[in-house]
């Protein structure tokens, strides 16, 4: 439960200083802001007796088994480490950014996201669960884009911010492979089962992959070379974002990954070479562009790539010793990397640029932060007594005994010793140059004016934690150091005294050789800057804005091709697309013609398909004279309806006889609004393209059907026809399937049925056609609007079709007929009315509504299959009997026939309201209300 | 006959295809009736060509399949449904866009030099 506090109360504070902010009260909001990470603080602490003590403290719950995601805490030393040093950095920092923020716009907005900053930092260290870990990995990288894009109204801010997603973004994905890829390995992503299967890991077949992954997901994160070039593009985030995010904390959660899964991915030599060779080509890039760099911020950045990449080389070495030295420097780090960084702040808000040309002789304005600067700067260099002179003193003693062999053996030494020189030499400016070097020039704002005195105490409380831990480090730093290397590495430590590494060895003659080269080429520097400036310049950001700007051009014009916005182009690709999946299918095919013997042929039946086929090539030929194809559409409608009686489906035709007229009626009812010609516009080549589609997609569905049909059936029919009588109780198969074995799919068509046609009551709802769509008036439409003969005949004509219905209806079960039949008919015949009278009267005329109608009819089929749940048996579980009733004889009853007037009622209801509501457009003023 | 059958749905099927590639709505609605002709068909003939042999019990010795039939009935019914809503989406873009192109403008507009 602490665990869960330690990550959610910071996201919680965030909430809090958002919710009470006041304007221009930023004294208030740092107050607020403080509470959580002051609460942490403790709750951290609290802890440490039980790590101490040598446990683990672990906390779980579930969240997503079937992905092996859980909600896992875990708190070891290494994670203690870490967390101290966020939520003490954080403090620290809101302290400075109090009296930073003073004055400007956006400090509470810096609060809001640092406290969302230190909860996802938290996260990463507590983690128990590696795939948990990668949201919080995934939410730093989130929030660093955010507050380096602070000040967005300015180019060069959203550039770097951009800049740093893509390059952390991208890592993050790698990482997230990674993460999955090991998860596979081990067969669980739990922190504890990943540590314990470390040989699994070394020996796995994709040990190499898994390695580049999680390390490109480090190395990106912890700008580590080539990555290391959004680093300083970070640094136009306000600085104590930059002092918290960009040098104390976020650069090193890859640090962190590195050192936690220490255990289990290192000590092979593809660890020994790739770490270490980026760490130390990193060290190395890092410190030399540091020099060389005029913006203070710039230099510290690159001097913090270039500790980085000490601190991977440590991590590399891949000894145990290597990483404890790894850690300690990165405390280190911290403590004298994050003065500098406010000193920088300070000195830009006080002389209004960062720029070390302008900025000189700053002692004799600010000499307290000179003191302050001049001890965490000569601890950077590595000077005795202070803190970065151990850790440093201590990586010179590593390489010495470094497991490499043959030259690099003393090339590591060698290059670490250059290393150090050029970091004594960019300490040496970054002290020199601003405070000393004669006199400033052209500051923008003169004379420079401190910020309030408070911004000076955490630079204080740093720049003296240097001191103490250089002086007295056995006593610190010594405990939790153990701890934290006890936690990544596992078993016994070896043996090591922080108190002695003050005496004369080999490393110290390398410190001080470092030191004094250092000084050197810092006395050297014009010379030096001379030759930097005649290097060719190589600008990231130029050429990732580059980059970026054709990576999408291409993705621009590749979206164009595939996704333009035209209709006609989507279908062509899903057809090309289903013609290839076909094609591959049927590739390996070599009979077409199956083993049944084929049905023999008959005059009649040839004449009719030949018709059938000319009709519908008729309408494909002569589509442009909208008429004739559809007189020519509804023609082929009625030969599949001649097809379908021929081949033994009295259902089908019926069905389809019905649904033709009144689909041709519709499509008329369209057409009279619609210009009655088609415009040729087709170009030849896209003719071809449509002509081999269409071709390609008829050939197919020929021979697929022919080859289907010319092989043995094997149906489940053979169940539906044998239990029809006897458990549907009617002998029509067809209608019994529709209404009993499968009357829950029924159910599910005639709800489509009823939705479209509710669709189609909307859309026309507020459609005035006349006057808007440009027309000349067809001369196919007579003027007359109803026609007295057709009047006439009519109305008798309505009671007839009516009892036919009535009929259709109520034979279906046995015979040909049923519910969806009689509704078509009775629709048909109830349309007629309103071509032969007017919308209004016919209208006038209907007894009911027809959305009722609708929804009555499924509402009553619904019933109908609930009221077998009333009686004990499944949905829609159907009964009948038959009764002796005087005058009619035997009659079955069934709740079939309850269910199927369902569906009559829905057809009916449905068909109506559609050919109303687009009846309705055709009169002159529309009728005024809605029909329906 | 399955050769006539077959022939038949081919025709239908490349009427329907090519009509559906077209760039104005009508034909559009025109294709997608004649594709769902072939579809009705294809799906049909799965039940293989019987004749004189409707699915009612008692009628004649054998039965045709009559599962093909029962889907296909449905489909027949949702198909006019769809065939409705189509025409009422033509006709409203027709009103709302001034042109009965499927895409109501240009698509290439804004790509062209």
């Amino acid at each position: 439960m602490t665990l869960l506090l330690i990550v959610t109360l910071p996201l919680l504070g965030a909430l809090l200083t958002w919710a009470t902010a006041r304007a221009g009260d930023l004294r208030f909001s740092a107050i607020v802001a403080a509470l959580a990470p002051v609460v942490v603080l403790a709750l951290v602490l609290s802890l440490l007796p039980a790590i101490l003590a040598g446990e683990v403290i672990a906390a779980e719950w579930r969240w997503i088994d079937a992905i092996g995601l859980t909600i896992a805490f875990r708190m070891d030393g290494l994670a203690m480490l870490f967390a101290l040093l966020i939520v003490g950095m954080g403090l620290l920092v809101m302290l400075y950014a109090r009296y930073y923020f003073a004055g400007k716009h956006g400090g509470c907005r810096f609060y809001v996201l640092t406290l969302v900053f230190m909860a996802s930092m938290l996260g990463i260290v507590t983690s128990g669960n590696l795939l948990f870990m990668l949201v919080f990995w995934e939410m730093t990288s989130l929030v660093s884009f955010l507050l380096i894009g602070f000040h967005s109204e300015q180019r060069p801010a959203r550039r770097g911010a951009r800049l740093t997603l893509v390059i952390t973004g991208g890592g993050g994905l790698a990482l997230m492979a990674g993460v999955i890829l090991i998860g596979q390995a081990v067969g669980s992503y739990h922190l504890s089962d990943v540590l314990a299967a470390g040989d699994t890991l070394r020996e796995h077949r994709q040990y190499p992959l898994i390695l580049s992954l999680v390390l490109l997901g480090a190395m990106t994160k912890s700008a580590q070379f080539p990555f290391h070039l959004w680093l300083p593009h970070a640094m136009t985030a306000p600085t104590p974002v930059s002092v918290y995010l960009h040098s104390a904390t976020m650069v090193k959660a890859g640090i962190f990954l590195l050192a936690r899964l220490h255990p289990v991915l290192a000590e092979t030599p593809l660890w020994l070479y790739s770490v270490s060779s980026v760490g130390m080509a990193t060290l190395l890039t890092g410190a030399f562009v540091a020099m060389f760099k005029h913006d203070t911020k710039g230099l510290l950045a690159y001097s913090t790539v270039s500790h980085l990449g000490l601190i991977t080389l440590l991590l590399g070495m891949g000894t145990r010793m290597g990483l404890i030295v790894g850690l300690f420097h990165l405390l280190n780090h911290a403590l004298f990397k994050a003065p500098l960084f406010m000193m920088a702040g300070i000195v830009e808000q006080s002389t209004g640029t960062r720029d070390m040309r302008r900025i000189n002789g700053m002692w004799h304005f600010m000499p307290y932060l000179g003191v302050l600067t001049g001890v965490a700067a000569a601890s950077m260099a590595g000077l005795p007594l202070l803190n970065g002179f151990l850790s440093k003193k201590m990586f010179f003693a590593e390489t010495m005994v470094s497991p490499f062999t043959g030259v690099l053996a003393w090339l590591t030494p060698s290059l670490a010793a250059v290393a150090g020189l050029l970091s004594v030499a960019y300490s040496a400016r970054i002290f020199h140059n601003v405070f000393f070097n004669g006199a400033p020039r052209d500051l923008p704002i003169w004379p420079p004016k401190l910020p309030g005195v408070g911004i000076l105490i955490p630079v204080t409380l740093l720049s003296a934690a240097c001191i103490v831990v250089g002086i007295v480090p056995q006593y610190v730093v010594h405990t939790l150091l153990k701890l934290a290397a006890e936690a990544a590495l596992g078993g016994e430590l070896p043996q090591y005294n922080l108190g002695l590494l003050h005496r004369f060895n080999l490393p110290f003659l390398m410190s001080a050789l470092a030191l004094t080269g250092g000084l050197a080429m810092y006395v050297a520097r014009r010379q030096l800057f001379a030759i930097y400036d005649r290097l060719p310049e190589v600008d990231a950001k130029e050429n990732f804005e580059w980059l970026m700007l054709q990576a999408g051009t291409f993705a621009e014009r590749l979206v164009h091709r595939l996704e333009n916005g035209s209709v006609q182009r989507y279908i062509a690709l899903v057809l090309l697309s289903a013609l290839i999946t076909m094609g591959t299918a049927l590739a390996g095919m070599t009979e077409w013609r199956g083993a049944e013997v084929l049905t023999p042929l008959d005059p009649m039946t040839v004449f009719g398909t030949v018709l059938l086929m000319a009709c519908a090539l008729g309408v494909a030929v002569g589509h442009r004279n909208r008429f004739l194809a559809l007189l020519l559409t509804g023609a082929a409608g009625l030969f599949v309806t001649l097809t379908f009686a021929r081949f033994s489906a009295p259902d089908l035709a019926l069905t389809q006889l019905s649904v033709e007229v009144m689909a041709v009626i519709i499509m008329m009812l369209a057409l009279s609004f619609l210009p009655q010609t088609t415009p040729p516009e087709s170009s030849v080549p896209r003719r071809v393209r449509d002509l081999s589609l269409a071709g390609l997609s008829g050939l197919g569905m020929a021979i697929v059907a022919y080859a289907v049909m010319t092989r043995p059936a094997q149906s489940i029919s053979g169940f539906f026809l044998a239990r029809s009588v006897p458990e549907g109780g009617g002998s029509n198969v067809v209608n019994v399937i529709l209404v009993d074995f499968r009357g829950f799919d029924t159910l599910g068509e005639i709800t489509v049925l009823g939705i479209a046609a509710v669709a189609v009551f909307a859309l026309t709802r507020n459609l005035q056609l006349k006057d808007r769509v440009p027309q000349e008036r067809g001369q196919y439409w007579a003027s007359e609007p109803h026609p007295m003969i057709l009047r006439m005949i009519a109305r008798p004509i309505l009671p007839v079709t009516l009892m036919v219905s009535a009929y259709i209806f109520l034979r279906g079960h046995n015979m040909p007929g049923g519910g969806f039949i009689a509704g078509l008919v009775t629709a048909v015949a109830l349309s007629l009315q309103y071509m032969a009278g007017s919308l209004a009267w016919a209208h006038s005329c209907m007894l009911t509504p027809f959305r009722p109608l609708v929804g009555g009819g499924i509402l009553l089929a619904a019933l109908t299959g609930l009221g077998s749940l009333a009686a004990g048996a499944p949905f829609l579980t159907s009964w009948f009997g038959h009764y002796r009733l005087p005058g009619l004889g035997d009659v079955e009853l069934a709740t079939a026939l309850l269910f199927d007037l369902g569906v009559f009622i829905t057809v009916v209801g449905a068909t109506l309201l559609i050919l109303a509501n687009m009846g309705k457009l055709m009169t002159l003023q529309g009728p005024g209300k809605e029909i329906g | 006959m399955e050769v006539l059958f077959a022939a038949a749905l081919g025709v239908l099927t490349f009427c329907g295809v090519y009509l559906i590639l077209r760039a104005r709505t009508f034909p559009v609605v025109l294709g997608l009736t004649l594709l769902s002709h072939a579809v009705n068909l294809f799906l049909f003939g799965m039940g293989r060509l019987t004749l004189e042999a409707p699915p009612v019990i008692g009628e004649s010795s054998h039965q045709a399949d009559p599962l093909p039939q029962a889907l296909v009935l449905t489909a027949i019914v949702i198909g006019f449904a769809m065939t409705a809503f189509v025409v009422v989406l033509a006709l409203r873009a027709a009103v709302e866009l001034r042109s009965d192109h499927v895409d109501g403008v240009d698509p290439d507009e804004d790509w062209r030099p």
